[in-house]
């Protein structure tokens, strides 16, 4: 098994992402407390996707570093991309009247997060999470 | 799915299920807001027992739900939520301020009959 995609377009895929984003951490013997934390992760990243890009997708794969085991998640979107990516990353700041705390929560949730955004081209969000 | 709403006295149980999509939650926000009136609920408990993940969009959504209720006269108590659920919103830095929360039904119903108590 390489890796899963979900294809994001409506808000029902949130649901199937995190779903899957679950399953994965479940197979790859994570707990299920940070199963918890990679579908809500997965949860936030993809919700950003259906409200400003309208679509996009999540790529879910295993991560292997020697000893080391873990998740990766993908989120990516063509959308309009993010202009003040320190700003997107603020708790609190939204641009959508939302709670703004997708973004850096995601990032407390996750053990690694990378945002690669360009306003113009789209969002690329990795995140990665290890087995303890 | 709609979310089944009960009634049990002057409370309104609702239980959600697991799959919740956003449409389910909105669609809970708006049938809770009916039926407080039509059969003038006093309370509302939400049973989040079932879910496995509770975002960012819904708690702010079940935030809605208690505010509404609370403008419509009646209190809301959140139950249900599991550890591992409850770990992930304080790691995402949500609270359910302004929403009662108890530890299940027996709990979130003992709590309203205080308030209730407490207000007359």
């Amino acid at each position: 098994m390489n890796e899963v995609r979900v294809a994001i377009e409506r808000e029902a895929d949130i649901v199937l992402a995190r779903q899957a984003g679950r399953q994965l951490a479940a197979e790859l013997g994570f707990s299920t407390t940070d199963q918890t934390l990679i579908a809500t992760a997965i949860s936030e990243v993809a919700r950003n996707i259906v409200v400003y890009a309208t679509k996009g997708e999540i790529v879910l794969s295993r991560l292997e570093e020697g000893e080391r085991a873990g998740i990766v998640v993908v989120a990516i979107d063509r959308g309009p991309g993010i202009d003040n990516k320190e700003l997107a990353l603020r708790d609190g700041y939204s641009t959508k009247n939302s709670l703004g705390l997708g973004l850096p929560g995601a990032r407390r949730l996750m053990d690694d997060f990378v945002l690669d955004s360009e306003v113009g081209r789209g969002t690329t969000i990795t995140m990665r999470k290890w087995r303890r | 799915m709609p979310v089944p709403i009960l009634k049990q006295g002057d409370t309104l149980i609702a239980s959600v299920v697991s799959a919740l999509t956003d449409d389910d939650l909105v669609q809970l926000r708006d049938d809770l807001a009916q039926r407080i009136g039509t059969v003038r609920a006093k309370s509302v408990v939400i049973d989040v027992t079932a879910l496995d993940v509770l975002d960012s969009f819904a708690t702010r959504t079940l935030r809605g739900i208690a505010y509404t209720a609370r403008l419509r006269g009646a209190e809301t108590c959140v139950v249900g939520i599991q550890p591992e659920v409850a770990f992930a919103m304080v790691q995402l830095g949500l609270t359910m301020e302004g929403v009662s929360t108890a530890l299940d039904l027996e709990a979130g119903l003992a709590l309203l009959a205080t308030k209730h108590r407490e207000k007359k």
